[in-house]
């Protein structure tokens, strides 16, 4: 193949596979809704479709990974890129699978969110394989335009619509920030390709300093608004309120996990070079999410908002890696983006069942759910302390090893706040859990299950929990070969590696 | 012992663990097969923590026992020997671990009585017990911490639960300070490996890897605040009084008689043993903070009417000594302290079994609402005779030969505060004599005439608890010959 200019491509489509299937099987479920009636299509087929779809998908991202094709430098199939691809894959089919029910009962024009939700995931996978800003960016859009759509999709909820407007304001400003941030980036270094860019700043002088903050500040603001952090968390706890809850378990983990594969691509990559400019910006916003996310999660009563507080805290934790990037960091990162994702899906597939049931989403309502419904309250537990960092459940192990590589960077005072935050959290966790437990239920009282497909993904993912706390060995195996490939030559950025070895020791040896 | 006796060790971490999975499986209504299970599986651990404790030779290496399983390697920050499970014990770890066999089998025993969700109360019960075994036997930090953590996590819902008088309180802020505790040991684990540089958690690789001096003074007392309050060390101690008090019964006594020694055991461990230059330097720390929380302790439980809280803050001062005795930094004062850990818990479960007992009759436990208890429940009240002299330090008992060590060590470095701790022992003699003169003798209440003598489990929980008492207190060398070569070792220990 050629370009216009005649030079030679080196494209191979067959490693693109998983986004065209996950495209064309996006049509393919809004087809069929369109000509349900002429091709007699049951509703029960399009999640069923679509789960057919994601699972060729991930069978095909499995089989083909290979760095050397580029594609015109525009994206790269490593193995950062196939874990997130199978990450993100993963989350639609457990979410698909495990919130069918409520997707038919409480989810207006079903067909298309089954689209949306497989759009969005193509546009998150593009997010982590581009090598090109303006491939990321097409993804970043891609994914937000369908779940600004997707929000508002919620039956009979009034919440959604003001849900799915205030994020699509707030998130078209943002969009704008992070666009004109890369202007100026493109500005400074004269090229949109990774590679280039890096190059460039490793060589630009004080000259260009000024437009290289002031576009890196708006890219931090860009990004920090799509994974929700402090100060641009705003409409995360609205969003996650009105939006029908597979949206809202949507936005925790894939949107997400895309925009922390976007901050390792950039940060460890192009934008290395400017470390000094953005490390501390990034310290601050971690520090800040991490303190405001976990006190403002205290005084919540609603269990998204709750959810939606905790997973801006969560994201913190997560920005930290950033602050301390390295390759370290980043496996841990991955790690723990690993743990997480499955817990928050664990404990929303629970918790969509619950209001299955009962229609309800208060903290109150979940009041003696250890009576009528034990194996629900087992999983929520065992969630809620997976996110709290309990022991034999994923979220100790992967928070201990992300801490860990945090504290190698040199940033022992971050890793303070965090574990700070991390007691605090524990407190209204436990909230959470007494509801289910110390308390009797009210009212009725009898014994209820949930669906065969709700025991399967939750079954799963508990199994899953359990199996990264007591061996995450795996996880962490995949994780390190992902961060491999990001920083190829397997040594630490250079952060603050001089003061890195012993951070607290450096100040009294001279004592 | 042999490397082979490693497994030992192993199976004492993971039988408690075991039975609580399996105990998911066993339908609740089958209360006899959860009681035929736990009572194996209790007298199980207590033959394996014997075995342990009698199989540690004093004159062998320090570490005996020592297996290992690479569970994590060169991935990440990990290096060559990353992340192991990695057992093995020396003389004090082998003390503590016979400490937890004695207890757990009356804990286990007295359990049976309680009604509501038996099974969920054992899987819980028995997370914390292998929590508690896996923090004295496990070398590496890694590991150390995931057992030090579960043994807290499943404190809230047994005490939240199950528990008794101001409970969600009591529970509540039981597990926020020693989580907000663990917050300091967490920094000092991480600090601990990045300083050292190995990409390594263990922890004998740690012990002997050369560490700067200014590290080990800014991270000891980090530690001491994180683990002392864990041990109920003064004052991070005021989860102890509120929490035993809204505990359960066997919860009290797991908790009072071994998971206190945990945090005890931490400053031991990951303080003295790791970091003795820093240790050497904050000691006179540990020595004020010790005496004022064995005073501080003693006189709180003089006020007290709630016979759990009474002992709640008896316990405060009765750790006051074991802190004391690890800050003098003199050997004598090393095994009492070691001694008064084992000797404390084995007294303080007996004092919280035979309270249970009798709570769950009276439904009160206000020492001014009874007297002459001696009259209507005779055996009840002859154990918690034998536990006040063991706890007031009556010669031939457990409590005698501990305080004992104590004192003299302390003596040798600090005389006027020996002074302090021997009038702290005056006034524990003190609220105990009280609580006996009030409660036990003179006109018999009538209100109580329907209490019936304590039940056949418990009488036998306590007598396993007063004759492993009477061991101590009468031939305490084999306790002394196993701790004493694991406190030479320490650099800077003086005799």
């Amino acid at each position: 193949m050629q370009d216009v200019f005649g030079n030679a491509l080196n494209f191979n489509m067959a490693l693109l596979l998983p986004e065209i299937i996950l495209a064309a099987v996006a049509v393919l479920v809004i087809v069929l809704d369109m000509f349900a009636k002429e091709l007699k299509v049951r509703p029960v087929a399009l999640p069923i479709v679509s789960v057919l779809g994601l699972v060729a998908a991930g069978v095909a991202s499995g089989l083909a990974v290979d760095q050397h094709t580029d594609f015109g430098l525009l994206v790269t199939i490593d193995n950062f890129t196939a874990f997130f691809r199978i990450t993100f894959i993963a989350v639609a089919i457990v979410l698909i699978v495990g919130s069918h029910e409520y997707i038919e009962k409480h989810v207006n024009h079903v067909a298309e969110f089954y689209a949306l939700l497989l759009l969005s995931t193509v546009g998150a996978i593009f997010m982590a394989s581009a090598r090109d800003l303006l491939v990321a960016y097409l993804g970043i859009e891609v994914l937000s335009f369908s779940l600004y759509i997707a929000v508002s999709l919620a039956k009979n909820d009034t919440r959604s619509g003001e849900a799915g407007l205030k994020y699509v304001l707030l998130g078209g400003v943002a969009s704008a920030m992070l666009l004109y941030g890369l202007s100026l980036l493109y500005g400074v270094a004269g090229s949109t390709q990774y590679g280039e860019i890096a190059n460039a700043l490793g060589k630009s002088t004080d000259d260009v300093r000024m437009p290289l903050l002031l576009g890196l500040t708006l890219i931090v603001a860009g990004l920090g608004f799509k994974v929700s952090a402090v100060p641009f968390h705003m409409w995360a706890p609205d969003a996650y309120e009105g939006a029908p809850m597979p949206v809202t378990a949507y936005l925790s983990a894939t949107s997400k996990g895309a925009t922390l594969a976007l901050f390792l691509r950039w940060f460890g990559g192009p934008l290395l070079p400017a470390i000094a400019d953005w490390q501390w910006m990034m310290a601050i916003i971690a520090t800040l999410t991490m303190v405001v996310g976990n006190l403002v999660a205290l005084q919540q009563t609603n269990v998204k908002r709750l959810l939606a507080y905790s997973s801006i805290a969560q994201g913190g934790f997560m920005l930290m890696a950033i602050t301390a990037i390295s390759d370290i960091a980043t496996s841990a990162l991955l790690v723990h983006l690993g743990g997480y994702i499955i817990t928050n899906l664990a404990l929303f597939v629970a918790i969509i069942h619950f209001y299955n049931r009962t229609g309800k989403e208060e903290i109150t309502d979940f009041r003696g759910l250890s009576r009528t419904n034990p194996y629900l309250a087992t999983v929520i537990t065992a969630g809620l302390f997976s996110l709290a960092g309990m022991p034999l459940l994923a979220g100790f192990f992967t928070k201990f090893i992300l801490f860990q590589a945090v504290v190698q960077g040199g940033f022992l005072w971050l890793v303070v706040v965090a574990v700070v935050g991390s007691t605090v959290s524990l407190f209204y966790y436990l909230q959470m859990i007494r509801q289910m437990y110390i308390f009797e239920p009210e009212g009725d009282a009898t014994r209820w299950g949930i669906s065969g497909t709700g025991y399967l993904t939750t079954g799963v993912l508990l199994g899953l929990i359990v199996f990264v706390g007591i061996q995450g060995a795996p996880l962490y195996t995949v994780a390190d070969r992902a961060a491999f490939d990001l920083f190829p030559q397997g040594v630490a950025a250079p952060v603050t590696a001089s003061t890195g070895a012993a951070p607290a020791a450096a100040p009294a040896a001279h004592k | 012992m042999t490397a082979a006796d490693g497994y030992v060790l192993i199976a004492l971490c993971l039988i408690p663990l075991g039975v609580s999975m399996l105990l998911f499986l066993v339908p609740t209504s089958q209360r006899s097969s959860i009681i035929a299970l736990t009572g194996v599986s209790s007298l199980a651990m207590l033959a394996l923590s014997l075995y342990t404790f009698f199989k540690y030779t004093f004159d062998g290496e320090q570490f005996q026992g020592v297996l290992a399983w690479t569970w994590m390697q060169n991935v990440g920050l990990l290096g060559e020997k990353g992340i192991q499970f990695k057992v093995g014990v020396d003389g004090i770890g082998a003390s503590l671990v016979l400490l937890t066999g004695v207890v757990v089998v009356p804990a286990t025993w007295v359990t049976w009585k309680i009604q509501d969700r038996m099974k969920d109360y054992f899987i819980l019960l028995y997370l914390v017990t292998a929590g508690v075994y896996g923090a004295f036997v496990i070398l590496d930090l890694f590991f150390w911490f995931l057992f030090y953590e579960m043994a807290l996590m499943p404190m809230y819902l047994l005490i939240g639960v199950w528990g008794s008088t101001r409970k969600e309180y009591g529970a509540m802020k039981l597990m926020m300070m020693l989580l907000a505790g663990s917050i300091f040991i967490f920094t000092v684990i991480f600090a601990l490996f990045t300083h050292v540089g190995a990409g390594t958690f263990d922890m004998v690789t740690l012990l002997n890897a050369p560490k700067g001096v200014g590290f080990q003074k800014i991270m000891f007392p980090l530690l001491v605040i994180g683990c002392g309050t864990l041990g109920a060390m003064f004052p991070f101690h005021s989860w102890s009084p509120d929490g035993h008090a809204a505990a359960p019964t066997s919860v009290s006594m797991l908790h009072a008689g071994v998971l206190m020694k945990v945090g005890a055991f931490g400053v031991v461990r990951l303080g003295f043993q790791m970091m003795p230059e820093g240790g050497a330097y904050w000691a006179p720390a540990l020595v004020v903070l010790g005496a004022g929380a064995g005073l501080y302790g003693a006189i709180s439980a003089l006020r007290q009417t709630d016979m759990k809280l009474l002992m709640g803050f008896s316990s405060v001062s009765h750790m006051g000594y074991v802190f004391l005795g690890l800050g003098t930094f003199n050997s004598i004062g090393w095994s009492g302290a070691v001694l008064q850990m084992t000797a404390h818990g084995w007294m303080t479960a007996l004092f919280f079994l035979l309270i249970g007992g009798m709570y769950d009759q009276a439904h009160n436990r206000d020492i001014p609402n009874f007297s002459g208890m001696a009259k209507q429940m005779p055996i009840w009240s002859i154990f918690f005779i034998f536990a006040s002299m063991a706890s007031l330090g009556l010669p031939g008992l457990s409590g005698f030969i501990a305080e004992l060590h104590i004192f003299i060590g302390t003596f040798r470095s600090y005389p006027i505060v020996g002074g302090l701790a021997v009038l702290t022992a005056a006034i524990t003699t003190t609220y105990l004599i009280r609580i006996l003169a009030q409660a036990f003798f003179g006109e018999m209440n009538p209100r109580w005439a329907h209490l019936k003598e304590i039940t056949w489990m418990e009488r036998a929980g306590a007598v396993v608890l007063a004759i492993a008492m009477l061991a101590l207190g009468l031939w305490p060398s084999p306790w002394i010959e196993r701790i004493a070569p694991s406190i030479i070792n320490i650099p800077g220990m003086t005799l």
